[in-house]
């Protein structure tokens, strides 16, 4: 049989679309699932009260509470640290072994499992510091996770100033650290805040990292320190689902919808900044 | 009096040496060419006057390089650079207005007054022959400009500085006939109160602009005399070479 060109690529064409259908379908598929069996659970009442009844019925407004202050504890904790490192790593760092081992760590450091970091967090920041179970040991833990996401997003949008700008400005008779303030900063800056709120999408639904160092079972009222413990929607949705019995699936689903568009949000929010910063972006 | 005495300069950039052995003086308010081929070591021998070469981590660097006799290894950069300005090759303006470009300079240097700065771009536009065609647009992005008025803003952003020499790095070679013509006009005419240093892959550009010409091949300083001397009777066959076109 003859070679047929047109044919081969129609098969390898089919392919690659079903590869695709069969990464977007399950993704589809539960993300319409959710909103299907969540949606009818939301109402103002679910967002604005506590749980009731063990958890079989009421709101669920301190876990959304507590996953704020922690996602918010975060990026305080890991925006400055992370964005500071990025700059050291790409402006001033020499290019010798010990920094590319250093930026090698980082870049591994983004795989390590969460529950490592959770016992991590345990023992350095609960037991260490004496920190206790608290939104402060956990803010933390969960801005140590995602520290290494924000060093390499700030990193490659550092690296993609173009290098001329920086001729320039040092070329006017800038200093180092004015051009990097007023020419490379502002023009990574979209970069920096889309890898950070990436990074915050992942840790506002991690749920292994909080399991020792915040979270708690239940809880009827709202934190009223970092040194309190709080609730969290992963974890309460893992409670809910498995620890206690008889508990309505429209509340469950309700908890994960929830817990999606926050993190849908929080994506959104990240695709917005991108495309404002790029319409406005001059090269 | 010379601006810059350059003695036994060598330079590597890695393992391949880019400048051998450079030996030179250059006058005070002179336009210096400095022709020569591809990979010759015009635009490095530029880079080091400014200093801008160190930014690569292979850069090795022997001999001396003075400035009004003073060492420039021992000048700081940034003072070194506010002396020196530098045009580059391909217009690059920074990703800001036109009014922030040229007051770029003179913010970085502590300059906080807006009359003043407004002062410092409007007689620094001038200076660059480019005021008329800026004054109404001095807010728009220096990105919407056309290729040749970028480099005229570009030129008037280093004047804004008020260095006492100009480094041209083949200031015309991304440019059509007219702009360069217009670029080159403005060198003439900043020569009275500049020092100038023109690389240039244009050997005609060099000849009408040019007091001085130096030609550089393989990172040799071949030849050095009058622009006239260098372009009538070049003492070495390769700058006649060159000059008439048969190679580079």
């Amino acid at each position: 049989m003859k070679r047929n060109p047109l044919r081969t690529q129609k098969i390898a064409f089919s392919f690659l679309l079903f590869s695709t259908l069969l990464i977007v379908l399950p993704v589809g598929f539960i993300v319409v699932e959710i909103i299907l069996k969540g949606l009818p659970a939301i109402n103002w009442q679910f967002l604005s009260d506590m749980p009731r009844q063990g958890m079989r019925a009421g709101g669920i407004l301190p876990a959304i509470v507590g996953t704020l202050y922690l996602v918010s504890g975060a990026i305080i904790f890991a925006l400055p640290i992370g964005v500071l490192a990025a700059i050291y790593l790409s402006e001033y760092a020499k290019d010798n072994l010990l920094n590319r081992m250093i930026k090698l760590s980082i870049v591994n450091l983004s795989g390590v499992p969460s529950v490592v970091y959770g016992l991590f967090g345990l023992a350095l920041f609960v037991v260490f510091f004496k920190f206790g179970v608290s939104i402060l040991s956990g803010s933390l833990t969960l801005g140590i996770m995602i520290l290494p996401i924000i060093i390499t997003a700030s990193r490659e949008a550092l690296e993609a100033v173009p290098q001329s700008f920086r001729e320039v400005s040092l070329s006017l008779g800038a200093s180092k650290w004015q051009t990097i303030r007023n020419i490379v900063l502002p023009n990574a800056i979209s970069g920096i805040l889309t890898g950070t709120i990436l990074g915050l999408g992942r840790a506002a639904g991690e749920t292994a990292p909080i399991l020792f160092t915040v979270a708690a079972f239940y809880l009827p009222r709202l934190p009223k320190s970092i040194f309190d413990q709080a609730m969290a929607l992963p974890y309460h949705l893992y409670v809910i689902s498995t620890q206690v019995p008889n508990v309505n699936e429209k509340i469950r689903y309700g908890t994960a919808f929830v817990l999606l568009v926050m993190v849908l949000f929080m994506n959104l929010v990240a695709i917005i900044i991108r495309s404002q910063f790029r319409k406005k972006k001059k090269w | 009096m010379n601006k810059f005495n350059i003695e036994n300069l060598n330079i590597w950039l890695g393992s391949t040496q880019a400048l051998k052995d450079v030996s030179l003086q250059i006058a005070t308010n002179e336009i210096l060419s400095v022709i020569g081929p591809a990979n010759s070591g015009k635009t490095t021998f530029l880079r080091t006057l400014n200093r801008l070469n160190e930014l690569e981590l292979s850069f090795k660097m022997q001999g001396l390089v003075e400035l009004e006799g003073n060492d420039i290894r021992k000048i700081d950069p940034e003072i070194l650079r506010k002396k020196i300005g530098m045009v580059f090759a391909m217009p690059l303006p920074l990703p800001l207005t036109v009014f922030e470009n040229v007051a770029y300079g003179a913010r970085m240097h502590g300059q906080r007054n807006k009359k003043k700065l407004f002062e410092i771009v409007e007689r620094s536009l001038k200076q660059a022959y480019i005021w008329e065609e800026m004054k109404d647009r001095l807010n728009e992005s220096a990105f919407k400009l056309s290729g040749g008025q970028q480099q005229r803003l570009c030129i008037a952003r280093t004047l804004a500085v008020e260095p006492e020499v100009i480094l041209f790095d083949e200031p015309c070679s991304g440019l059509d006939p007219i702009s360069t013509a217009k670029v080159e006009d403005t060198m003439v005419e900043l020569k009275k109160s500049y020092t100038i240093i023109l690389v240039t892959n244009n050997v005609k550009q060099a000849a009408r602009v040019g007091d001085r010409t130096a030609f550089f091949l393989s990172g040799e300083l071949v030849e050095l005399d009058s622009t006239q001397k260098i372009f009538t009777a070049p003492v070495d066959k390769r700058t006649d070479g060159y000059i008439r076109g048969k190679f580079g």
